[in-house]
């Protein structure tokens, strides 16, 4: 029989997501893949897989997976656990963030976590539907990839590159946090806003229930347009994941993976790179706080 | 030529201001492309020209700024690249847009002029983006340059054929937008993107591309 995850249950998102597909944005294809990526390559790493393999993108849980065959899983992201319903044994809880072997048959049941958004499910072998550009990434913005999980979606498994180290427990995690302070590097457009790096510095804002992969929008206190650029449009310009981008409404939108490659309202700051990925977890009303920094481009050595 | 930072792992190369400013960019992207393509700047990932700018990532290798911007300091903006093997195109469309009477009125013509107009005019793919094999298409008749709709549509279909601003454009699958629309690619026309295609789309910078009017 063919090693196999069939979808029995699916909640409000499941994507298939790698490390994305990088490079593409000149034709505009973004990069997408796992929003929350430190979470992703933990579970990779759990099943002994390659890091570039492919695993589920789970939001708020809901997800249930057969396996065809015996297989070894392992989910991270938020802290919580696992169901593991056998047929002939009933149902057992694992925890969360550590390799757990399922046998040919049996179910687990990824449960929404009391915080926090996605939870990252990868399986020995990594899923291998087709590739796309480099990347089995699900894109939402321009519908690239696999389309979301449906009940009844055969995930194919590829051959587990080697097995896994059992019995070191599951690795330590928190909950994730309901406030958080986010460095976030000037530029290029904060002459737009009117004392940008001050109102960053001061405000608080609070992540609006509108948030999907695309970006997640802040609502607080209104960034300014600065009176030089007021009633002028920027044109549109490439944009990177992380970007905050400014509306004429004065309200920040925090671009995530599936962004679209080019925008035309200006971006403030970008959110450093490292700190980018609490925001696929940040739920609405979570308060967000920024450290706006100046990082000028390295002059030529 | 301003460099401008775009978190630590980016950089935006403005070239607002320039008398050739799409030559410019086409210019900084080419330079940018070729000296990648030679194995020079191997911690580039992206180099995303558009209507003024050239962004250029390295993620994870902030060094690699550093040779681009070495590289920027020796580039000639006036070298616009000569892009003949990018081909030439010829997309047959249906002028029912939406929005051809407020681009006539506005442009002071007929709905006719404005198929003329279009038709009529060699566009030239300055660059892509937006979307999956959008491309920014310029040379469009000064007429038919018009801003964009006040308030965005939430889905445009695909084959949709617009304006705004200075550019013309062809929109490759349904998606919000507030171009101005003219009409709509014919049932055969050529498969704009294709990712199982190199290079999937098929709107190259550089290519040329013509409007036919098809009934």
């Amino acid at each position: 029989m063919s090693r196999e995850l069939v979808v029995t249950e699916v909640g409000p998102q499941a994507l298939v997501v790698d490390r994305g597909r990088p490079g593409w944005a000149h034709i505009g294809v973004a990069a997408a893949g796992a929003l929350d990526g430190p979470a992703h390559a933990l579970a990779q790493r759990l099943v002994g897989n390659d890091p570039g393999a492919a695993g589920l993108e789970i939001l708020l849980g809901g997800l249930a997976v057969r396996a065809t065959a015996a297989t070894t899983l392992a989910l991270t992201g938020p802290p919580g656990g696992l169901r593991i319903r056998r047929p002939s044994a009933g149902e057992r809880v694992v925890a969360s963030h550590q390799p757990v072997h399922l046998a040919a048959g049996d179910v687990a049941v990824v449960p929404a976590p009391s915080s926090g958004l996605r939870g990252y499910l990868a399986v020995g072998g990594g899923l291998v539907v087709d590739a796309l550009l480099g990347s089995r990434s699900a894109d939402t913005l321009s519908g690239l990839g696999p389309a979301p999980l449906e009940v009844g979606t055969r995930l194919p498994l590829g051959a587990p590159t080697e097995v896994p180290a059992l019995g070191t427990g599951a690795v330590g995690v928190s909950a994730v946090p309901e406030a958080v302070v986010v460095t976030v590097h000037l530029g290029p457009r904060d002459d737009w806003v009117d004392d940008a790096a001050g109102r960053l510095r001061r405000g608080t804002w609070t992540v609006a229930p509108t948030g999907d992969r695309v970006g997640v929008r802040l609502e607080g206190p209104e960034l300014e347009r600065s009176a030089a650029r007021r009633g002028v449009e920027l044109r549109s310009e490439g944009l990177v994941a992380g970007a905050v981008q400014v509306p004429p409404d004065g309200q920040p939108v925090v671009f995530l993976a599936d962004h679209p490659t080019t925008g035309g309202y200006p971006v403030v700051g970008v959110v450093d790179p490292a700190e980018l990925a609490v925001f696929a977890q940040l739920r609405p009303g979570s308060s967000v706080r920024f450290a706006p920094v100046a990082t000028p481009v390295p002059s030529p050595s | 030529m301003q460099v401008l930072p775009v978190g630590p792992e980016a950089l935006l190369v403005d070239l607002d201001g320039h008398p050739d400013v799409l030559g410019a960019v086409a210019a900084v992207g080419a330079a940018l492309r070729d000296a990648r393509e030679r194995g020079e700047l191997p911690g580039v990932v992206d180099v995303v020209p558009a209507a003024r700018t050239v962004l250029v990532t390295a993620p994870g290798d902030r060094e690699a700024l550093r040779e681009v911007r070495a590289l920027l300091a020796s580039v000639d903006t006036a070298a616009v690249p000569d892009r003949a093997e990018a081909g030439s195109v010829e997309l047959a469309v249906h002028y029912d847009g939406e929005d051809l009477e407020l681009v006539a009125r506005d442009a002071g013509c007929s709905v006719d002029e404005v198929v003329t107009l279009h038709t009529g005019a060699t566009l030239t793919v300055a660059f892509g983006g937006f979307a999956p094999g959008f491309a920014y298409l310029s040379g469009l008749p000064a007429p038919l340059q018009q801003p964009r709709l006040d308030t965005p549509r939430p889905r445009i279909p695909a084959g949709a054929v617009g304006v705004a601003g200075e550019f013309g454009g062809v929109y490759p699958r349904a998606s919000p937008g507030g171009w101005r629309l003219l009409g709509r690619l014919t049932e055969d026309a050529p498969v704009l993107f294709d990712p199982h295609r190199d290079p999937p789309a098929l709107l190259q910078p550089g290519t040329t591309v013509r409007f036919r009017d098809a009934g």
